[in-house]
């Protein structure tokens, strides 16, 4: 085979095949990758978030008929007038109860699947999830610390635990940051270090309240239950301010998308294209770190979510930032709207801590890919 | 085309990593469209003098002109579109398909939240043609060979669309075949298109056929700067590299060709 040069029109040998593509003979003959479209993938995502959404809002412990809800959602978007066939406590369970938790179970997973995405991107290493830079040791203390404050304090309609989960998640993560700054850089090496040393120390700090604190001994389940992850909400304000501010962030986390790709490069390959790399190194761990502190505020520990699911997205749409952030963040949603719902009905009427669910559902998935990709893992 | 003033003028640069001082005043004038290579032995600079030109590290003392602009107050963006390198390996964490790899390259004309434009795609390609890998477009970066890696990597650099082209042996990992395709590869550039070229590398052959300004770095400043018959003389380089050399005549291109002699201990 030859390849025609552009201009003389001369032929030069082809200077393809050569011992490496021979060698590679175990490998499907045809590698490489199509992509599919944004829109197809976005809008496929959406529709299924739609969909799990209904079927989550539409099941629980207490029997609604599905058709019912329906009538009430659509009663209450104000498309229809179906006449009240139905009591109006159930009105309230579907509205009061399901309905915010849906919808924060949708904005926690969207929040844990975008902030895996900019932290893996970041720190170049398939082993990142939002809690690497000692978001979650941060945000357990912080919901402890709540715990022993109990209902005396409230912030915006907010109880001391969610407010202290959030201030606990972001403050871990500004105190790492700032232990691995070095001469005004921040080396990525050494922020993976201090963010392990951090959450570490802040998680045996819990332990040890646990064990010396008798108050807290009264509220083990219920702190254990938060660590394991289970989503909490008490009203729509929670609801509606823990979203307004995760989208406000998730649009700084889409800003970034062009960084965060040619961070792919290495810091140098990005300084090279002109990327300004301790700045945007800045930014994508605050970001990051606020939305991390958004879900943990309302959801506790919710494992593997920020782990596999930007794994599973990149398989389908590529390791382009700027596709992956928004698809990673709707997959998040839809997946952790799923689990949320099987936490919520499998083993009814006792609800299962979902961060459970999460890692018997992601823990495997996460094992398959390994197991696939058999040499090493193109992530 | 050589325009008056140079396109790149170094004024006593000079750069140290910590104690060591790895660049002690190094004085050099590139004029546009000149393809030169810089020898020296391990150590002496090359990559670091690169590095200071790409953008990457700041000099310590003198100064970089890039078309009478001081290269430092210039906007990291800016000169990303003027400056491209090409390094010897580069990591690749993510699977990205060649194309996508090779989008990169327009980083430094992508606006915040806007995707790539018509004239970045057309730049791609066009690097993608130029770099001979538009067949390879949609293989995954690492599955194609290191030959083809790299042509990819020359590809990436060529999609900033820049007028200075840094080379840091970016052939040293590969074989005889693709040395010489991505070194002809570089000369079409540069002769057809007045890509201006700076290649730091180890093998003086390759430098000798491939360029025709030699500068030869020893002990952090210019020791020789010349056409490959004036640098690659054992005058010169039996002092810089402490071995003996020969130097004939290539038989066909006419270059000086340099080979090594056993050192008398060692027969």
């Amino acid at each position: 085979m030859e390849i025609r040069t552009e201009k003389e029109g001369t032929a030069i040998p082809d200077p393809t095949p050569d011992g490496a593509r021979q060698a590679g003979s175990r490998r499907r003959p045809f590698a490489g990758a199509r992509r599919l479209p944004l829109g197809f993938i976005l809008a496929l995502l959406a529709v299924l978030l739609v969909l799990s959404m209904a079927v989550a809002v539409a099941v629980g412990s207490a029997q609604l008929s599905t058709a019912d809800v329906f009538r009430m959602l659509l009663n209450r978007a104000g498309l229809t007038r179906f006449p009240t066939t139905w009591e109006p406590h159930e009105e309230q369970i579907l509205f009061a109860l399901r309905f915010p938790r849906v919808v924060a179970a949708a904005i926690v997973g969207g929040c844990l699947a975008s902030a895996g995405v900019l932290l893996q991107g970041l720190l170049r290493n398939p082993m990142a999830d939002p809690y690497v830079v000692g978001a979650s040791g941060g945000a357990a203390l912080g919901a402890v610390l709540g715990s022993l404050l109990g209902s005396r304090v409230a912030f915006l309609g907010f109880g001391a635990v969610p407010v202290l989960a959030f201030v606990g998640a972001v403050g871990a993560v500004a105190l790492v940051a700032n232990l691995a700054s070095v001469g005004g850089r921040l080396p990525i090496v050494t922020v993976l270090l201090a963010g392990f040393a951090v959450s570490t120390l802040l998680g045996y700090t819990v332990s040890l309240l646990l064990v010396i604190d008798a108050r807290l001994q009264l509220q083990l389940p219920r702190i254990y239950g938060w660590l394991l992850g289970g989503i909490s909400v008490a009203n729509w304000t929670e609801v509606s301010l823990i979203g307004a501010l995760a989208l406000a962030t998730f649009c700084g986390a889409l800003a970034l998308g062009r960084s965060l790709n040619a961070f792919s490069l290495g810091e140098e390959g990005a300084a090279r294209l002109g990327v300004a790399v301790e700045r945007d190194k800045r930014w994508i761990l605050a970001v990051s770190a606020l939305l991390t502190a958004c879900a943990v505020s309302i959801s506790g520990l919710i494992g593997f979510v920020g782990l596999v699911v930007p794994h599973v997205t990149r398989l389908a749409c590529g390791p382009d930032h700027r596709r992956l952030l928004p698809a990673a963040t709707l997959a998040g949603a839809v997946f952790l709207v799923l689990a949320d719902l099987g936490a919520r009905t499998m083993v009814s009427p006792v609800e299962l801590p979902v961060g459970i669910l999460t890692a018997f559902l992601g823990g495997p998935v996460f094992l398959v890919l390994l197991r696939r990709a058999r040499r090493d893992y193109q992530w | 085309m050589v325009g008056d003033s140079p396109l790149l003028q170094v004024e006593k640069l000079a750069f140290s990593y910590g104690q060591g001082r790895v660049l002690d005043g190094i004085d050099l004038a590139v004029r546009r469209g000149e393809r030169v290579a810089l020898l020296g032995r391990n150590g002496s600079g090359k990559s670091t003098f690169l590095s200071l030109l790409a953008g990457t590290l700041h000099p310590a003392q003198g100064r970089i002109r890039f078309q009478g602009e001081d290269l430092n107050q210039m906007v990291a963006r800016v000169r990303a579109r003027q400056i491209a390198m090409v390094p010897q390996t580069l990591p690749i964490p993510f699977a990205f398909t060649l194309r996508e790899w090779i989008s990169l390259g327009r980083t430094p004309y992508l606006s915040t939240l806007r995707g790539e434009r018509e004239e970045d795609r057309a730049a791609v390609r066009l690097a993608m043609g130029l770099a001979q890998v538009t067949e390879l477009a949609d293989r995954l970066v690492g599955e194609v060979s290191g030959g083809e890696r790299q042509r990819a990597a020359l590809a990436m650099a060529l999609a900033q669309e820049p007028k200075l082209l840094l080379l840091d042996e970016a052939t040293a990992h590969l074989d005889l075949h693709h040395q010489v395709g991505l070194l002809g590869l570089v000369q079409r550039l540069n002769q057809e298109r007045g890509l201006t070229v700076i290649a730091a590398i180890h093998d003086m052959n390759l430098a000798a056929l491939w360029f025709d300004r030699l500068v030869l770095l020893h002990e952090g400043r210019v020791y020789a700067d010349g056409p490959p018959a004036e640098v690659l003389r054992p005058a010169v380089l039996e002092p810089v590299f402490e071995c003996r050399v020969e130097v004939l005549r290539h038989p066909t291109e006419g270059v000086p060709l340099v080979a090594l002699r056993r050192m008398k201990d060692e027969e």
